[in-house]
């Protein structure tokens, strides 16, 4: 020990201090609780038998793995199935019941909604928007426009099968492209899509042709939209007289639609979610307002 | 501190020096019995007070349901979004600390703490085992015999008998006391009853058995808040150094002339439970336990001199007493009536918030996401979750209906009426009701992109109408 090693004493307290002067403060070495100390050394030895028994350092491909084997994913993976199985019950009811019944249940209805609700931010929200607000292409589901249907049963199709999609029992209809596929003029869409513009309620620039765009749409359009333009729903062809398009209800929009065709596309989810969870995002959506 | 020779060891820790305080009768210590059996009185027999609410709710008086998340206090009945109650009292319990602690010092510390109360108790079982200090200190020194473990063993397993009922007693404060004590019995609690009784029964027994004055001295924030709020007209355990010194012994007969009162018969160091001299001033050990004015107060009365060698005063009454000045107590000071002011306001603002309580809660949410929805007419609708709160313990009827939009119909998600003018919400006692509607306009309705609304919910039979403002949201126009 050299002599600056030897410890100097506070002269007030004499108590040792650490040496260290920050502008003649100086540091006291007051000597730990003996509790505390124990309590330090109980920690290290904790930490060491946590190494031994925990998952705790991480290898360069690996980690160390810890002799009880435990693992995060396992525990959640656990927990899933644990919460599987208590919900199979409600699930099983929610399958077992008529789609009216499942509506007007309040206990049902609530298992299903939030079951809806997960499952439908986890797969339906990229493109129907995480309000099921839907865009351009992509129906909204809050409203009461549907180009399938909109009870639970044509809901709960729609989801399982697709549409346009690659399952077999899919959904499909085929909006033919009358620009594209030369069997329309140009000049003859133009009329057609004034026509359908003043349908729908929209003001329209040139009133003189609406006579010849009633006849343009019972030759052509009338066998899939309806005389009327009501829609067919076992086409999927939509409502053409309601406040409510997909794509847009301006006159280059809908021109485009005639002229281009639109083939918009669902994928199915039939095996790829459960029935359980399939029927309460049925459930969610005719609850989004609206359910027929 | 001050037996640090010239070259000490460098040691790594500080054992605990081992406090035996010695058993002291006097006012001060009646006065702390008291406050015992009251505090610890309370505590045990607070779960088993019933309280008559009618049927649809416990008969406890004193209840925090954690399941179904209501806490009952005798008449009072809070709901978790009443929890700023809570937050009031924390404050109010605080500043009463701030307030007491500005006119008598540290006194929660010295005789309501459950630290000292308990500790006390301990203290006080170790006695009866072991006899006083002198016997205990002889006991702890000898060798280990039969009769040692004998009396160790008894004192612990003391301990954690009072532990066990210690804990027992907790959990009686969240649940109904009379099953839960025989579900407890037969062994049919939930295990969660079983820890919270093994965690507070160590806790009880580590806290008041082994660690004691360790717990105020290293643990607990108060002594150092306490330090920094004190001042020098608060009512503190003092020793009057002005009367005292200079000490030494006394022999029967010889004058008192030119010396002091205290004999330096050490006894208030041998009663202090934090094992500290009450001579050095006031200090951040010291929990103000009054003991060793017990125990001077006995030695002066022994010798013939006034009592109150030590005794509540303050460091301003000695200054005036060197300086020959009139001693006495000034409580009306600044800081004793801004603490005050403060503590009345918590209470008003607490009381009046609670007897304008109103038993019923109307909350709207409005879906933002979307905004709102064009439907096939053309018509604009919005969705909103409402939430009635009912507080009282029966049923109620409510109708909700809409006051600013003309032409609107309602739906509620589950029901099978749509378009309909009010909805009819049957709201259990006790409960909150959760429910989805919707509420659609023509669009020629919708004046502006966003208009304010409000929903009015009327009791069935004509009561009171509870409103709640919000907005019907429409396209930009
Ligand atoms: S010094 Fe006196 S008042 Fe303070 S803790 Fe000790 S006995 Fe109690
Ligand atoms: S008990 Fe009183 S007389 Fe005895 S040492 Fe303490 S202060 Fe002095």
């Amino acid at each position: 020990m050299s002599d600056k090693d030897k410890p100097v004493i506070d002269e007030y307290s004499g108590v040792e201090t650490t040496g260290h002067d920050w502008d003649g403060i100086q540091e006291l070495n007051n000597p730990l609780p003996r509790w505390w100390l124990w309590s330090f050394y109980a920690c290290i030895l904790w930490a060491i038998v946590y190494w031994i028994f925990m998952p705790s350092w991480p290898l360069v491909q690996d980690y160390t793995r810890g002799a009880l084997g435990y693992s995060q994913r396992t525990v959640v993976t656990n927990q899933l199935a644990a919460l599987a199985e208590a919900r199979a019950d409600l699930g099983k009811k929610l399958l077992a019941n008529e789609p009216e019944k499942i509506v007007h249940d309040k206990g049902l209805l609530e298992f299903a909604y939030a079951a809806g609700k997960t499952a439908f931010a986890d797969n339906c929200a990229g493109c129907h928007g995480s309000g099921a607000g839907g865009a351009k292409g992509y129906p909204n589901l809050n409203d009461d426009d549907w180009l399938w249907g909109g009870s639970l049963e044509a809901i709960e199709t729609s989801i399982r099968f697709g549409i346009r999609a690659t399952h077999e029992e899919t959904r499909f209809s085929d909006m033919p492209a009358f620009g594209v596929d030369e069997l329309l003029e140009k000049e003859e869409i133009s009329t057609l899509v004034t026509y359908l513009q003043g349908l729908s309620g929209q003001p329209i620039t040139e009133p003189e042709v609406l006579e010849a765009g009633k006849l343009l749409f019972a030759d052509n359009c009338a066998s899939c939209h309806g005389d009327d333009a009501k829609g067919n729903r076992e086409q999927g062809a939509p409502n053409l007289t309601d406040a409510i398009w997909l794509f847009g209800k301006d006159k280059k929009t809908i021109y485009e639609t005639v002229h281009t065709g639109r083939e918009g596309m669902m994928p199915a989810w039939d095996g790829r979610l459960d029935p359980v969870t399939i029927r309460a995002l049925a459930v969610f959506i005719h609850t989004r307002g609206g359910g027929e | 501190m001050a037996n640090q020779n010239s070259s000490p060891p460098i040691q790594l820790f500080e054992s605990r020096r081992k406090v035996f305080p010695q058993k002291i009768d006097g006012t001060f210590r009646r006065l702390k019995w008291l406050v015992m059996i009251i505090a610890l009185g309370v505590y045990y027999t607070l779960p088993w007070l019933r309280w008559d609410r009618g049927p649809n709710a416990p008969d406890q008086a004193v209840l925090l349901d954690l399941e179904a998340k209501r806490f009952y206090f005798f008449f009072i009945e809070l709901w978790p979004n009443e929890i700023y109650f809570v937050t009031g009292l924390m404050i109010a319990g605080a500043v009463s600390l701030f307030l007491i602690n500005a006119l008598f010092g540290r006194v929660w510390c010295g005789y309501a703490c459950p630290q000292t109360v308990w500790t006390d108790l301990f203290v006080h079982i170790e006695r009866l085992v072991e006899g006083d200090r002198n016997k205990q200190i002889r006991n702890d020194r000898s060798a280990w015999s039969i009769n040692k473990i004998t009396k160790k063993f008894v004192k612990h397993s003391a301990w954690i008998l009072v532990a066990i009922l210690t804990g027992g007693a907790w959990v009686f404060y969240f649940a109904d006391a009379p099953t839960l004590f025989w579900d407890l019995v037969t062994g049919q609690a939930s295990y969660i009853a079983y820890i919270w009784i093994g965690l507070l029964t160590c806790t009880t027994y580590l806290l008041g058995g082994i660690a004691r004055e360790q717990v105020c001295t290293y643990m607990c924030p108060w002594p150092r808040i306490q330090a920094a709020m004190t001042d020098e007209d608060a009512l503190n355990v003092t020793y009057r150094y002005d009367r005292g010194e200079p000490r030494g012994a006394h022999k029967k007969g010889t004058s008192w002339d030119n010396r002091g009162d205290c004999v330096d018969c050490n006894l208030c160091v041998s009663v202090c439970p934090m094992g500290i001299d009450i001579r050095n001033g006031t200090q951040l050990e010291c929990i103000h336990c009054a003991l060793c004015i017990d125990a001077c107060s006995s030695i002066m009365d022994k010798i013939g001199r006034p009592t109150g060698l030590i005794a509540y005063d303050t460091e301003a009454n000695i200054e005036r007493r060197i300086n020959k000045e009139q001693t006495g107590w000034r409580p009306l000071r600044p800081r004793v009536l801004v603490y005050a002011a403060v503590l009345a306001v918590v209470f008003i603002a607490m009381g009046s918030a609670y007897f304008s309580r109103k038993s019923l809660d109307l909350a709207v949410q409005r879906d933002r996401n979307p905004n709102f929805v064009v439907l096939s007419d053309g018509s604009i609708r919005n969705g909103y979750t409402i939430k009635v709160s009912n507080k009282t313990l029966e049923d109620q009827h409510y109708f909700l209906t809409l006051e600013g939009l003309s032409g609107h119909g309602f739906s509620e998600v589950g029901s099978q009426d749509n378009d309909i003018e009010a909805i009819h919400l049957v709201v259990p006692g006790n409960e909150l009701l959760s429910t989805r509607v919707y509420v659609a306009a023509p669009s020629s309705n919708v004046k502006s992109h966003s208009m304010p609304i409000s929903f009015v919910l009327t009791e069935q039979w004509g009561g009171p109408k509870y409103r709640v403002n919000d907005f019907f949201k429409g396209p930009d126009l």
